[in-house]
């Protein structure tokens, strides 16, 4: 197989033609979103215009009904900051701040945030420039893996402006919905501790 | 996911046209249950009807002195919002005790109502289960079923509700405000959701095509003495094996009005007004709030795993009483408290 070839005119792919990619083309490197035929489908797919501010850039994408807002980010905007766990609201490794409210991105149809600000992981700090969160989870080595992080973070920046969590006790209780299989959660609560006390004094 | 269509709509009227308008549809708003579901296969709707744009966000007052919450108002922005933390803290904290802060995001008033039970054979489609294919059996009643009904189950079925919010509504005497296509009308909440008998498959009594608008609360809110009991198998993100909703009204240290409301027991919010009716006039001691559990799980049946919620429900009875008759809390009310 040979990863130069992007197109699959020469027939030594398996990929489908651009034109056969009704669900609109994955705009990011080598990946191919799935063609209505890896659904069984014969007849096309009912594609909608779907325009989200996705950290602070305006993009529209064509996208099947039942794309989520995870798949969306990941498939078609190419963000693959934001991660893909359980897939069933349970982990908490999708979580996106959506008008700067945290929600699981794998729970939401990226159709249902039609005009939304979306602020993912990539969106909250550069390599050359952390955010305060991004910062802290670096000084107190709050990650194993890393799987979870991206995640992690952006829970953690919705809890900081939800304002609801102050002691130990309440960021442990708001930071519930992100697992992680590490259990790097002493470090994570110190790391989310330090910027909520930062930001409160 | 199965394939499906989607529309929009922008309000409630439109709303109940489109439902009519396409066969097998389904009204989303939050969708953290719906779509869980239908990744499952166990919902696979040929049409979803999107409600986000419809402008039942609102958190209002009523000219009664009551409160009225709009269907899609969110989970978070209804148990944090000033006036049910100052006037309904019982609600506050109970939808604050169940699920995550994300999904208390975006989850909605209306949606909590809908959301269907999480018994492990209704999502398990290798199993029967007479909720999900009627006729096809119960599965939990000689399978697994540490997390199922102890009271008002049958023999078709004995899942539990999972809501929270659900328990104080129940407690709260909330009403349902509903739109159809024969027009508005209200539920009392206790006649919303339903229990099993031969009709599991129905959780509530909407009619096809109703949509939720609003739940209303009236004027009391039991402000100064209440408190919701979850108990759980974690310390968060866990649904209640049991949990107990109570408020009291006191006049010194003798009851003159008294709620009790049970979780994670039954096909619905549990509640029987004999056993508050038991409490009023006596005073706040531990041998009156005893007689009352004793009296609410006097039909309760365990089915093996479950046998356990039958002590630990009176007993979480007597200790939420107690909670509630203790000082007044004040409006701050966090989950663990």
């Amino acid at each position: 197989m040979n990863d130069d070839q992007d197109s699959p005119s020469t027939g030594q792919s398996t990929l489908p033609a651009a034109s056969e990619i009704t669900a609109a083309p994955a705009a990011f490197g080598k990946y191919r979103a799935p063609t209505r035929a890896a659904f069984g489908l014969t007849s096309p797919v009912e594609t909608s215009s779907v325009h989200l501010t996705i950290n602070g850039q305006p993009r529209e994408f064509h996208l099947a009904p039942w794309t989520t807002l995870l798949d969306a980010l990941r498939l078609y905007a190419g963000l693959m900051g934001t991660k893909k766990g359980c897939d069933h609201g349970q982990c908490g490794a999708c979580t996106v701040l959506v008008n700067g409210t945290r929600i699981n991105s794998c729970l939401t149809l990226a159709v249902m945030q039609q005009g939304q600000q979306i602020t993912t992981i990539e969106g909250l700090g550069t390599a050359t420039s952390l955010s305060a969160l991004q910062q802290a989870f670096i000084d107190h080595d709050a990650f194993q893996c890393g799987y979870c992080t991206p995640g992690q973070i952006c829970s953690a920046q919705g809890l900081l402006y939800e304002g609801k969590a102050h002691t130990e006790d309440e960021i442990r209780e708001q930071m519930s919905g992100n697992l992680c299989r590490c259990g790097a959660y002493v470090n994570i609560l110190a790391a989310v501790k330090e910027v909520v006390d930062a930001q409160t004094a | 996911m199965h394939p499906f269509s989607y529309s929009s709509v922008n309000d409630a009227a439109a709303a109940v046209r489109e439902q009519a308008t396409h066969s097998h549809s389904t009204f989303i708003a939050g969708g953290t249950n719906l779509l869980d579901l239908m990744k499952e296969n166990v919902a696979r709707p040929a049409h979803l009807i999107g409600l986000n744009q419809l402008p039942l966000a609102f958190v209002e007052d009523t000219p009664e002195g009551g409160l009225r919450l709009g269907a899609l108002a969110t989970n978070a922005n209804t148990a944090y919002h000033p006036e049910v933390e100052k006037r309904y803290p019982l609600l506050s904290q109970a939808i604050l005790s169940g699920a995550t802060a994300q999904l208390r995001n975006m989850a909605t008033n209306g949606g909590n109502l809908m959301q269907r039970t999480r018994c492990y054979y209704f999502y398990d489609l290798t199993t029967p289960c007479n909720k999900r294919e009627p006729g096809s059996g119960c599965s939990a009643l000689g399978g697994f079923n540490r997390i199922h009904a102890i009271l008002g189950a049958s023999e078709q079925c004995i899942a539990t509700h999972p809501s929270d919010m659900c328990v104080a509504l129940t407690a709260l005497d909330a009403l349902v405000c509903v739109q159809g296509p024969q027009g508005e009308r209200v539920l009392p909440f206790a006649d919303f959701h339903r229990l099993p008998g031969s009709t599991p498959h129905q959780d509530n009594n909407l009619k096809p095509g109703e949509l939720i608008t609003a739940l209303e609360l009236p004027k009391q809110g039991f402000a100064q003495h209440y408190h919701y009991l979850k108990i759980r198998d974690r310390a968060s993100y866990a649904f209640a094996l049991v949990s107990i909703a109570a408020v009291l009204e006191l006049d010194g240290d003798t009851i003159t009005e008294a709620r009790v409301a049970l979780g994670g027991v039954a096909h619905k919010p549990w509640r029987e007004r004999a056993a508050e009716e038991l409490l009023i006039g006596q005073p706040t001691t531990e041998a009156t709030f005893t007689k009352a559990a004793s009296y609410l799980l006097r039909g309760a049946r365990g089915y093996g795993h479950n046998d356990f919620k039958i002590e630990l429900a009176k007993r979480g009875i007597v200790r939420a009483l107690q909670q509630a008759a203790a000082e007044p809390r004040g409006p701050r009310a966090l989950p663990w408290a």
